[in-house]
Formats: C-alpha cells, structure tokens, sequence
C-alpha cells in the first residue's frame, strides 16, 4: 500500500485561477517518485499541500491527500500539524534561507525530536551528531553550535538534509534540492540524498525541473500540466518510450550531456496547444 | 576584539558630540534676548548694583573668556553655581536626574511592552479585523503628539474619573524612608509597597503620554517586520516540523524581527526623553524637564547649561547601549 496517496486533489488561488486540477498520485513506502514540469506547472504547489505549508492566498478545493491511510485535510489543524511534523519532512530548496539566522545549528536539528516527539534533550543531541556524522560533515560538535552564517551553502544543504532525516519520517518532500547549489555541489548533494534515502528506506517525492535528476534517482514519476497530470510512469518506461506527446517534448527538450553543443530544442507549439485543449476540456469535465 | 574597538571609537565620537553641544548651548543661550542679572534683582535697583552682581557672576567678560572658565570647570566636574538657587549646578542635576530616569525607564517598559502585544497580536490575527482595529489604533496613536496624550489622560483619569495622581512625584504627606532619589527603585528594594503603589500611581499617567506615540511606532515597525519574516524559508520549514503558530511567531521570526525596530526604539527613546521636558511640566512632575524649563524661565545660564550637558550624556549613552544590545541580538554581528 502506499504511503502517500493523494487522490483529485484540487487547489486555486483564493477566488481565481486553478492551480491543481484533479491530482492523483501515489508514492509506496521506500519509494521515490519524481515530480516535474515546467515553471509553474504545479510541481512545488503538491509537496506544499502534503506538508501543510499552502500559503494563505490559495484553497483546497478538493479531494483527499492520504498519509500512512489518514487524510490530512479531514484533520483538524492542529493535528494534521503534528501529523505531518511527525511523519513527514521537507527538503528545502534554498539552503541558505531556510535555516534561521538567530538560531544555532544544533537547536535546528533537535527542535522537532525534543518538541513534538517528546524525546529527551540529550538523545535529540546525540542523534544530531550522528546524522551530522552521517552526511559528511567534519567536526560535527562543532557545526552543532554554530550559526548558519558561519557555514558555506553546500554545508548548510548537508544539514538541512539530516535535518530532514533526523525523526526518521516516512515520506520525504524534496523541492527542488540542488537547484540554488553550485554546479560542483549539485552531484554531490543529489547523491547524498540518494544515498539517505536507500539506507533509511524513505518514501521520496522529489520536486524537480531536471529529467537527468529523475533518470539518476527516481523509480517513478508524474508529469505536470499546468496543474494537471498528463503521464504517470516508471522511470524506465518513461525514458524509453514516455505515453504523452508533451512528456515526449519535455523528454527531447533535455539537453544531453553527450551533444552539449546542440542547439536546445523548444517543445514545439502545437504539442502546447494540444496540451492546453486537453486541460481545458478537463476543467469542462470538472464542472459539468 | 572588535567591539572593542567599535566601542573605543565610540568614546571618541561622543567626546566630540559632547564638546560640541557644549559650546553651541553655551552661545545660543547668551545670544537670545533676556538677562539673568535683571530677573535677579527688585524693581529699582541702580545701574552700580547691575553692573556689582554681573561681575560677581563673571558675565561682564568676553563670550569667548567666559565659555573657557566654564569649559575649564566642567572639566573638573564643577558645572558652576545656579543663579536662582545659588547652590552647585551640579548637585541640582543630579538630584532631579533619578525622577526623569525612572520615569523614561517606565515610558520605554510601558511603550515595548504595549507595542510588542499589539505587534504580536496583529500578526497572530493578521488578515482579520483584529488587526485592522490595531492598525486604527496605531495611526490615531501615532498622530496625537505626547503632550496632547497628556492632556487627555489628566481630562480622563485625573479629572472625569479621578484614579490616578496626575500632579507630582509622590503624595506630599508621605513620610519617605529614602537616601537616593531613585523612589520607584528604592521603595521596591525597601519593600514599602504602600510607597511604591503611591509612586506608580504618580507616574502612571505622565509615563503612558510618553509611551503612547513610541508604543504605535513600535507596534507598527514590529508587526511589518514579523509579517515579512513569517514568509521567510525557515518558518515554512518550522512549520513542517509541525509547530504552530504561536511558537512559530515567537521562536522563528521575533527574533529576527526585531532587530530594525530596535534601531528606531534607540533613536526613539531619545526623543521619549525629550518629550519629557513637557510632560513634567504639565504633571508637575519633579525631574530634570521640570527643572529646565524654571531654568530656561529665570535665564540661569549655568543650570541651563548643566541641564542640556546632562541630557546629551543620556542620548549618547542610550545609543551606545543600543548599538551594544544590537550586536548581542545578531550572531552576524558580534562574529564578523
């Protein structure tokens, strides 16, 4: 069974456009699915929904978002936030946003263990050291009384990364992990994670613009659309003979490593604008 | 290593801001109209007795001369002698000093701990009519000066509901135990609660006018910052954690927020002090605003002098301490 299954979930901007039409996918315990799309398609707006973190100027309009069997939205909030906190983490994109300036490395790590799982103060701080540990980073004791600023952005990434380890959730929301990193960093980064995730068993939804990423960790993906999702596949599948017209532009419009001089290819028009005919007549379907 | 020596340079600069103050409130006193010799003396004296007493005080000597045997004895911690009073300027200043500290001290504590609640409210509530009320009140708080407050509070509590003192320091009749002037303080560490009640019941009411503007700049800078700060990466992330909103205001974003407003409070709090020349006044509240404005009324010049000397030590002291607080507040800081 899956660990997180969301099912037609519907979200727009508070009296205006749609920006998740009917999303269903499902993410298997210890599995990692992809999510891609282009800008703005929906991608970071689902990982935001399952971790309750929709900012206040978007609804949900429908459908249900199941973690571990329970749905979220049914929770009254104070519940689904401990739920969440508890089952559940984020991977952040900017590692040099996310940590809190004012605060030392140490207390970032433990808050959640000490705070919402009740654990002892002592073994919260002994399993930070571990994880440290455990993503590479040297002189742990050290880094745990440091401030955020004091660390370069590919060490704050690591963190954030144990940090996201740290109460050994089951599901995993990585958006878009390596994108604010260094070209040098992104590898090594994105192996880690890889790595943490394997050896944790962590069902993994990885929010993503880059197929190359999805190929090198992903077992499963989504397409978005516009808010919408046109193909759900096995990576495998995918890569040698993706179903969608608009997965298969997406597909050629990767550069490849091996042509780097090859000039970039657009996804074409008409695949958009059979795209678009397909999502408008799905939002006719959904009202009518 | 370098707060030290942020905190060297600073000397220096206050030494230069002082000097400076000094002389021009020991000219701009002597150019405006006014003489002190003639407030002095009875109708009728004779030209001899003038020209006797303005001797006896120095000020039949050049500008230049008299500032320099002023300057020489500051230097030496003797302010000169009060004209009206004849006693050491110095020793008045002082007396009164322990009345206007504590009541700008109660002015600040009343004006951070009404705009930090109004602050947090509004962005616990934000998008609500809670804190549009707050907003309101904030602008209409903001836009009435301390001295108008004043007034109303004496209308309202002095007069239409008389629950408070709105005139002195303490009730006259009080036998007072005290060997410093600090009362707010001392009554407290004596434990003679019946003093200290009387005392707060004094201050009250000239401390709330001067809180009330500070408070609304304070409230609305607060909630502005939070609100940006609550969209910031790392309270989302404490939000997945699984914490809620209260926690994630105060232990996520106060913190980082507050830094901008506590810049403005230190350049606030200077003007707080100075509002409280008024505002003694109109309390008949015995502290150094009191104090300056007889001085300013009599033309004694040396107590002027001491009064404006005393209140520049204050303002540079004060945003020393802001700046010192400001580095502890911010890792950045104290690091770099």
């Amino acid at each position: 069974m899956s660990f997180l299954s969301i099912r037609e979930l519907s979200v727009r901007l508070k009296g205006g456009p749609p920006l998740l039409r009917r999303v269903s996918l499902d993410v298997a315990a210890g599995e990692v699915r992809g999510l891609v799309g282009e800008s703005g398609a929906g991608k970071s707006m689902i990982g935001k929904a399952v971790l309750g973190i929709l900012p206040g100027s978007v609804e949900v309009t429908g459908g249900e978002i199941r973690l571990d069997g329970v749905d979220l939205l049914a929770l009254p909030p104070a519940e689904r936030r401990r739920r969440i906190g508890a089952t559940a983490a984020l991977i952040p994109q900017d590692p040099l946003t996310a940590l809190n300036p004012s605060r030392r490395i140490g207390g970032q790590i433990t808050d959640r263990l000490v705070d919402i799982l009740g654990w002892e103060r002592g073994r919260a701080e002994a399993r930070a050291r571990e994880l440290l540990a455990e993503v590479q980073i040297p002189e742990p004791e050290r880094v745990l009384r440091n401030y955020p600023h004091e660390l370069s952005g590919g060490m704050r990434q690591r963190i954030l990364i144990a940090s996201a380890f740290a109460a050994e959730p089951k599901l995993i929301v990585a958006d878009e992990p390596t994108t604010a990193l260094d070209v040098t960093v992104q590898k090594q980064i994105l192996k880690l994670i890889a790595g943490m995730q394997a050896r944790h068993g962590t069902a993994l939804l990885f929010v993503t613009h880059d197929l190359g990423v999805v190929s090198k960790v992903c077992q499963s993906l989504s397409v978005l659309y516009a808010g919408m999702v046109v193909e759900d596949a096995r990576v495998r599948d995918f890569f040698a003979a993706p179903k969608h017209a608009y997965s298969a532009a997406l597909l050629a419009a990767t550069p490849k490593y091996t042509d780097p001089m090859a000039s970039l290819t657009p996804v074409p028009d008409a695949v958009i604008e059979a795209v678009r005919a397909e999502v408008a007549a799905a939002d006719r379907g959904g009202h009518g | 290593m370098q707060l030290l020596r942020v905190f060297l340079l600073r000397l220096v600069t206050t030494a230069v801001t002082l000097v400076g103050v000094a002389v021009i409130v020991f000219f701009v006193i002597r150019v405006v109209p006014g003489n002190p010799i003639a407030m002095m003396l009875p109708p009728g004296a004779t030209e001899a007795d003038v020209a006797a007493l303005t001797a006896l005080y120095g000020l039949d000597k050049p500008l230049p001369a008299q500032f320099l045997i002023w300057a020489g004895g500051v230097l030496q911690g003797d302010f000169g002698t009060s004209i009206t009073t004849r006693q050491p300027v110095l020793g008045l200043v002082l007396g009164r000093l322990p009345a206007t500290l504590e009541l700008s001290v109660m002015a600040l504590v009343m004006a951070v701990v009404i705009g930090g609640v109004a602050a947090l409210t509004g962005t616990r509530r934000r998008g609500t009519r809670v804190e549009g009320a707050i907003d309101i009140a904030n602008g209409m708080a903001l836009s009435v000066p301390d001295f108008l407050w004043g007034l109303v509070l004496i209308l309202l509590f002095g007069v239409l509901v008389p629950v408070f003192h709105i005139s002195g320091r303490v009730t006259p009749s009080l036998e007072l135990p005290f060997t410093t002037n600090f009362y707010l303080f001392e009554s407290l560490i004596r434990l003679r609660f019946d003093l200290w009640l009387d005392i707060v019941s004094h201050m009250l009411m000239p401390a709330l006018a001067l809180a009330v503007p500070l408070a609304a700049i304070i409230g609305q800078l607060l909630k502005q910052s939070l609100k940006e700060t609550m969209h910031l990466d790392y309270v989302t992330l404490a939000r997945t954690k699984g914490y809620g909103e209260n926690h994630v205001i105060l232990r996520e974003a106060l913190r980082n927020a507050v830094l901008p407003t506590l810049t403005l409070v230190g350049v606030q709090f200077t003007f707080l002090i100075g509002g409280t020349v008024i505002i003694e006044r109109l309390f008949s509240y015995e502290g150094l605003g009191n104090m300056a404005i007889d001085a300013v009324i009599n033309r004694d010049l040396p107590l002027i002098q001491g009064i404006v000397i005393l209140f520049a030590v204050i303002f540079t002291g004060v945003n020393l301490i802001v700046d010192l607080l400001y580095a502890a507040l911010n890792p950045r800081l104290r690091h770099a």
